[in-house]
């Protein structure tokens, strides 16, 4: 059994890193040489650290999914990344942005982690301009922000519409640098299998080629994961088609405890469903708040009639609009947290007054087209509207966007201490893939900020402290039997899928977990719903395992294949995840209870009971796993009920 | 709609290819190119054969992993959008829809319309970016850059790797891609110091690979779904004749 020790630092919180930086153990560099270090994924986690860590000098083996490490899911990000730079100089810090993404995290994050995030914020911004990352500039020459939801000031850096793949991009072009250096080798449409454990420790991984079905062995001093969140889980999501949860349940099934599964961030402006052949949903950028301005009609009869084609939205006069997030939370307007403007579209849509299928709200720009010209509103937003044009052939200057919530980003993932060490020893994870710095909910911009803040500037540290120790350890061959106990599950597992034969495609096994999930594990859950979901979960794996259908061949490019073996994976995570949102008998930032709310509606936490981190450790197939709690103690902020009144 | 679907299918890079014809039906216009794509991949399974390989990811235009030859032109019908962002909208009832994968020496056949693009990242790890490493450099404001230069740097700085570039070219010419790496680096402070070095690294590198040379039809800035301006060819053959001239001197 695990015991849960964080590792946080002794000291004022404005010490800790500080100090860490100080007392921990380093490696000199002819012992870097001589020790492997291995990276899943090439996200802006992933590639910095590979990067970071190649560039000191240990011998780094990198792994990704799709064709080449610039595709990684990360490229999609848009909107911008924090940091506490304070150069529009309109009060912020480091203080406050720890405080922001604390309060944002709804007082379920870590506050040693959190403070050292906004610390090395600053760090981030420097060293992607640096690498030559274009972002947005003032006619000073300038770096130029905008501001994003859950914050007063305006801290959020950014390339037009792209600021995601311009920070992996640069992150791809260190992770380059690296590879042409030969201090880190690349291995492209390699997926990991499964983590191997030697004497307890993580000692390597089981690839599978992509191309060639053929199962490979990677022996390294310690392994690194940044595979990226869950959100898939969920079918319909703004994710990437490839991106899984499937490394991190590995590590999870080898022992590494899962933090917070049920903390899933659904964000407020995506593209609305509109069919059932639909494969992703699309965000679009939560800078758009800036500017866009959120409503449903007041009256009930005109939403019916507007569904009904009988009115357009132009057609309804302004004192007949709810702006309702203006008019509930009065301070922060439009730019309130992305949970709770979730929310307030779901509370609207059933209540009856959404728009377009009904699961819909208008977010409106002829406001801002009025007050700044449309020229101004173009050069801000003009490849987003472009986008939205594309998919739903409407225009976003002539008649308002339609939004609606959907399934954007995990905050929960595999446990870590200070050190972004699993509960694995030699197996760490950064990135979206652990449970990170952002509690209970993520703020915009922030998710960018925490990736390079692990990879860049936290990893290359804590690792050391770790690898220190292991200057001793020869490299282990792949012929001892972890790796081939490792291997040889795997290909059964393989085997097993082949073998079924059965009706259903997986496609059709995805949106029936998707729809589960969605409908008792989304938005607004319940003990009831809850209670439903688990055997209707339980159901669905043995359907799956009974009658899946997987065509074509084991030793050649599948992804039939593909995705069966990470929808596998899926359905049990989504099990832990229900299990996690029936144990947390609260409301808090992404998990809300209905049963747990204010009487106007908000998120009503227990912090008496539920303080803490649920880290949940795996017992073994069809045992119920161990609940781990780590509290979670506030030192230095003062606890409060959220407010964005 | 009901559409017929000519798609290259092709085992292996070493197997001979061959085009086959499948039928969809009642294909809602709203659908994009790829859902498409998926509901035949369903009809595959159903009738128990191997499904199409298409690479894909993000399906919103950014990731540069999608790619098709659709009826003649990558990235199909439209200007500007990848094939992930084609919608069946564009199409009629009853269109015949020929699909193939990027056809270009550089980029070989992995499985039906899946293709290796490993050359560009080649390309790119010969000097596609600034030395630097991580830790030891300069507030991020302490060197202004004119915002004329940053926004161009942007544009260029757009390229999503996708290949379609190559693919359109008659000559499998990469130059609008290197172009475009090399002219973001070149615009800014931070690339200049690397420049010379840089441009005479990509290129040596572009032509070792097997791309073709560049004769001016611009097939490429036609057909780039990001729609990367030519004049950055300008600007990368100005500044490789300029590190040629420097390094002769
Ligand atoms: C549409 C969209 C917009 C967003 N916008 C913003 C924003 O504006 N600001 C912000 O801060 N955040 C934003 N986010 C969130 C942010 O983009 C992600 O949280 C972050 O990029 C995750 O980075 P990562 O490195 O952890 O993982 P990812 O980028 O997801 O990378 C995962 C990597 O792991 C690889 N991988 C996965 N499984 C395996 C396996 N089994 N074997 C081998 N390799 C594997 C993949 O190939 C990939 O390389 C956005 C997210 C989305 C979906
Ligand atoms: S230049 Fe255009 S076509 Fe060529 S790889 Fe870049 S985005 Fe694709
Ligand atoms: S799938 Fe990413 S660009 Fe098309």
């Amino acid at each position: 059994m695990v015991t849960l020790n964080s590792k946080i630092p002794q000291g004022p919180l404005s010490e800790k890193w500080t100090k860490y930086k100080a007392d921990q153990k380093l490696v000199n560099p002819a012992n870097k040489r001589k020790l492997d270090v291995i990276v899943v994924g090439t996200g802006l986690a992933g590639a910095s650290a590979a990067a970071s860590l190649g560039a000191l000098g240990f011998n780094v083996k990198i792994f990704c999914i799709s064709d080449s490490p610039r595709r990684a899911h990360s490229i999609a990000a848009q909107g911008g990344v924090n940091a506490a730079k304070n150069y529009p100089n309109d009060g912020d810090s480091i203080g406050r942005l720890f405080y922001d993404t604390i309060k944002g995290g709804d007082y379920r994050a870590r506050e040693a982690n959190v403070y050292r995030l906004a610390e090395v914020s600053n760090n981030i911004i420097d060293q992607c301009v640096a690498q030559g990352v274009p972002f947005a500039r003032d006619y000073a020459g300038m770096l130029d922000n905008r501001s994003f939801g859950g914050a007063q000031v305006s801290r959020t850096f950014y390339a037009k519409g792209q600021t995601g793949q311009q920070l992996l991009l640069g992150a791809y072009s260190a992770l380059s640098k690296e590879i042409k250096a030969g201090t880190v080798k690349m291995y492209e449409r390699k997926e990991m299998m499964d983590v191997v454990l030697v004497d307890g420790k993580a000692r390597g991984i089981i690839t599978r080629d992509l191309q060639t079905g053929k199962l490979e062995r990677w022996f390294g001093h310690a392994v690194v994961v940044a595979t990226g969140g869950y959100g898939n889980v969920y079918f319909l999501s703004t994710n990437a088609m490839n991106s899984n949860g499937s490394a991190a349940w590995q590590c999870y099934k080898k022992g590494a405890c899962f933090a917070n599964p049920c903390y899933v961030q659904i964000h407020p402006t995506c593209i609305p469903v509109h069919g059932d052949y639909q494969s992703k949903l699309t965000l679009m950028s939560e800078s758009l708040r800036n500017d866009g301005r959120i409503w449903v009609p007041k009256n009930i009869e005109d939403s019916v009639a507007i569904r009904e084609g009988r009115l357009k939205p132009t057609d309804i006069a302004e004192e007949n609009r709810d702006y309702y997030l203006e008019r509930r939370y009065p301070a922060f307007g439009n730019l309130v947290p992305r949970d709770i403007a979730s929310r307030a579209a779901k509370e609207r849509c059933d209540a009856g007054y959404g728009v377009g299928t009904g699961q819909a709200v208008y977010l409106d720009f002829s406001s801002a087209i009025k007050r700044l010209g449309k020229d101004k509103v173009e050069a801000r937003y003009g490849n987003l509207f472009q986008m939205y044009e594309k998919i739903t052939a409407q225009n976003p200057y002539e008649t308002p966007m339609m939004i609606y919530p959907a399934v954007h980003y995990t905050m929960g993932g595999l446990w870590v201490d200070y050190e972004l060490q699993t509960t694995v020893e030699g197996l760490f994870a950064a990135g979206e893939a652990n449970f990170s710095d952002h509690g209970a909910n993520r703020l915009g911009a922030s998710a960018l900020m925490q990736g390079l803040a692990d990879g860049y500037f936290v990893l290359p540290y804590t690792i050391q402290n770790y690898l220190s120790s292991e200057i001793y350890s020869q490299p282990i061959p792949t012929t001892v039997p972890e790796f081939d106990a490792a291997e040889k599950a795997v290909a059964e597992k393989i085997e097993k899928l082949m073998s079924i034969k059965g009706t259903k495609s997986v496609d059709t096994f995805q949106k029936e977990l998707g729809h589960i999930m969605w409908n008792k594990v989304g938005m607004g859950r319940t003990a009831q719903g809850l209670q439903e979901a688990i055997p209707m979960l339980k159901a669905l794996k043995e359907d799956f395992w009974a009658n899946v259908r997987i065509t074509g061949d084991t030793n050649s490019m599948n992804p039939e294949l593909e995705k069966a073996l990470r929808l596998s994976d899926h359905i049990e995570l989504a099990q832990l995840m229900a299990k996690d949102a029936l144990h947390r008998e609260e409301s808090c930032g992404g998990h809300f209870r209905e049963e747990h709310q204010t009487e106007e509606g908000e998120a009503k936490r227990n912090d008496e009971q539920f303080m803490y981190v649920a880290a949940w450790e795996y017992q073994g197939e069809g045992v119920e796993p161990q609940l781990h709690k780590e509290e979670l103690n506030y030192e230095f902020i003062k606890v409060q009920q959220r407010n964005y009144k | 709609m009901n559409l017929t679907l000519k798609i290259w299918r092709q085992e292996n890079a070493r197997a001979k290819g061959r085009f086959e014809t499948y039928k969809v039906e009642n294909i809602s216009p709203d659908c994009s190119f790829l859902e498409m794509l998926d509901i035949l991949n369903e009809q595959l399974v159903d009738k128990l054969s191997h499904p199409v390989c298409f690479d894909n990811d993000c399906r919103e235009g950014i990731c540069g992993m999608c790619g098709l030859y659709i009826n003649g032109r990558p990235h199909g019908p439209d200007d500007g959008v990848t094939t992930c962002q084609l919608h069946m909208r564009r199409f009629k009832d009853g269109d015949t829809i020929v699909i193939e994968p990027w056809r270009a020496r550089p980029f070989p056949v992995i499985r039906d319309l899946v293709v290796d693009r490993t050359a560009f990242d080649k390309i790119i790890q010969e000097g596609g970016y600034v030395s630097v490493t991580t830790g030891g450099v300069p507030d991020g404001n302490a060197i202004p850059i004119p915002k004329k230069n940053a926004d161009e740097a942007m544009d260029a700085a757009a390229c999503i790797g996708c290949g379609a570039c190559v693919a359109a070219c008659k000559n499998a010419s990469a130059m609008l891609f290197v172009s475009a790496k090399v002219s973001q680096l070149a615009l800014l402070p931070q690339g200049r110091p690397e420049a010379a070095r840089r441009v005479q690294a990509m290129v040596a590198k572009m032509d070792e690979l097997g791309f073709g040379n560049c004769t001016n039809t611009y097939a490429c800035e036609a057909e780039c779904p990001k729609q990367i301006k030519r004049s950055n060819i300008a600007r990368m053959n100005r500044e490789f004749l300029c590190a040629k001239v420097c390094s002769e001197e």
